[in-house]
């Protein structure tokens, strides 16, 4: 079951206009993926550890999300600073650290996690039905949200669905092993899948037309003005002069 | 059957089957009049929700003729008002309710038939009030219990405003609470029904006279003697068996 854990919150940075939020996000971040300075870096990090500690979420549930992150990036530690061509930073015995490698393990690292918690910050705190809304706001096209709506919608039916197909396999004792009965059972489970998804599919759309569906839309959502837009947007454009600063002078 | 002397549903001679399959439904002739409450009552397999497809125009049938509203429907064009008259509360409520929340789901009706943002929230509000569902606006459809799931469908259909309403199935799977809600709501609505159900207790409560579907066709109270003998209980026209 996916869960909103940290959609729900009172801070200031969940009063701000989603649209607002969606837009520094995406800057925000393609500013940092494409810095290599380590001041502007380790900045970033900073920065978007205070946007964390801003909205308010509990930093233990935000530090196991980053785990699971950091353990991919771990493999990266492993693998780039032994096999980078370059310089050598540090001889051990046999096994030698590339200085470009580490370099760029480290790079990596930090963008990783700076992009991650801001977007942990200023997107998580919204739901994913709202994003839908800001996303079709800001003039995204109407198919994709909808789409990722829909998507987001019946994404629990059809896993249901699965659930309870394994469970019909499972019942009748269904073992899975390596053997082509098992093979077959999980082509049959998963042929089922999609033609149950379709036959969904074609039923939904019937129900949509029977309430006379058209195939447009309407949004319902609001966004009021309010101040804290312009708050928020005032300092989100000061880090991000910041980090262009720091990532061009140094 | 009643005041007015003309059906507002009038299905003759219909004959319809899936692609590749025997006729479901063959040569069923309905008459349906302003105030009916019609209990359907048949196994499965039958071809009820087939029937009810039917009349809102998602299936096309082979042949026959189908007036509502006094005209001939035919085309999809046709349908399309007779879809904003009739009301059909799907079998499964993961069907009906394809929105994120509870509040866009019922108002997508309304703002389908052209009414404002304003007017459709309103519309949704009272109605999601009148189901005793104060509250579930900004809930999200899928996580609601089963019966909640149901109630907001038929929600979804009332705001509508329907003339007719057709339930298919509408208290299955449901708890004893949600189903004496589901059967409070139709005895205080003033509106024309046609009802599937497999439950004679409940159509009994909420309908004026119950059919049954047998090889695709419609037997009446009227037509349908199968026995008559010594024994009264309600709807004994119906055939059943005594063992
Ligand atoms: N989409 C479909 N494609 C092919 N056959 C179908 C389809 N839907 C229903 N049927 C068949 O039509 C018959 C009547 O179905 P249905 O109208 O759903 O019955 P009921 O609602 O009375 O249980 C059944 O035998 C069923 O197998
Ligand atoms: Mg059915």
């Amino acid at each position: 079951m996916i869960s909103e854990p940290f959609a729900a919150g009172k801070s200031k940075i969940h009063q701000v206009d989603p649209r607002i939020k969606v837009v520094f996000a995406t800057a925000y971040s393609f500013i940092v993926a494409f810095s290599t300075q380590f001041p502007a870096l380790f900045t970033a990090v900073v920065l978007s550890f205070l946007m964390v500690c801003l909205t308010g979420l509990n930093l233990w549930a935000v530090a196991k999300r980053l785990v699971v992150v950091n353990g991919l990036i771990l493999l990266l530690w492993l693998i780039l600073p032994l096999t980078y061509n370059g310089d050598s930073l540090l001889h051990l015995g046999p096994i030698t650290l590339s200085r470009p490698g580490v370099i760029l393990s480290a790079q990596i690292t930090l963008k990783s996690n700076a992009i991650l918690l801001a977007l942990i910050a200023l997107i998580s705190s919204m739901s994913l039905v709202t994003l839908g809304h800001a996303l079709s706001r800001l003039k995204v096209p109407e198919k994709i949200v909808h789409l990722f709506l829909m998507t987001f919608r019946y994404v629990f039916v059809i896993e249901n669905e699965y659930l309870r197909l394994v469970r019909a396999a499972k019942i009748r004792g269904f073992r899975p092993g390596t053997n082509i009965h098992t093979y077959k059972t999980y082509a049959y489970l998963i042929g089922m899948l999609f033609v149950r998804a379709a036959a969904r599919a074609e039923r939904v759309h019937q129900a949509m037309r029977c309430r006379g569906f058209k195939g447009k839309f309407y949004s319902l959502y609001r966004f009021p003005p309010k101040s804290i837009n312009w708050v928020f947007s005032s300092v989100m454009t000061a880090f991000l002069i910041g980090l262009l600063y720091l990532e061009i002078v140094f | 059957m009643n005041e007015n002397s003309y059906p507002i549903i009038n299905l003759e001679k219909i004959t319809y089957s899936y692609p590749g399959g025997p006729p479901v439904i063959n040569e069923l002739d309905l008459k349906f009049y302003h105030g009916d409450r019609i209990g359907l009552i048949a196994p499965n397999g039958n071809g009820k929700t087939t029937l009810f497809h039917i009349i809102m125009g998602l299936l096309k049938p082979a042949s026959g003729k189908i007036e509502i509203f006094g005209k001939s429907v035919r085309e999809e064009r046709d349908f399309l008002d007779i879809r904003r008259r009739i009301g059909l509360l799907f079998q499964d409520a993961d069907d009906q309710l394809f929105s994120p929340t509870v509040l866009e789901d019922v108002a997508f009706g309304p703002l389908n038939l052209g009414r404002s943002k304003e007017e459709a929230i309103e519309i949704s509000r009272k109605t999601l009030n009148f189901l005793g569902l104060a509250g579930f606006e900004n809930k999200i459809t899928f996580k609601l219990s089963g019966g909640e799931k149901r109630l907001v469908s038929f929600a979804t259909v009332l705001a509508m405003e329907p003339e007719i309403l057709l339930l298919d199935e509408p208290l299955t799977g449901l708890d004893n609470q949600t189903r004496g809600k589901i059967i409070d709501i139709l005895l205080n609505l003033d509106i024309s029904y046609i009802l599937i159900s497999h439950e004679i207790d409940f159509l009994a409560a909420t309908t004026k006279q119950i059919y049954t579907m047998e090889n695709g066709m419609i037997l009446s109270d009227e037509k349908a003697y199968i026995h008559k003998h010594d024994h009264i209980h309600q709807f004994g026209t119906i055939p059943h068996k005594h063992m």
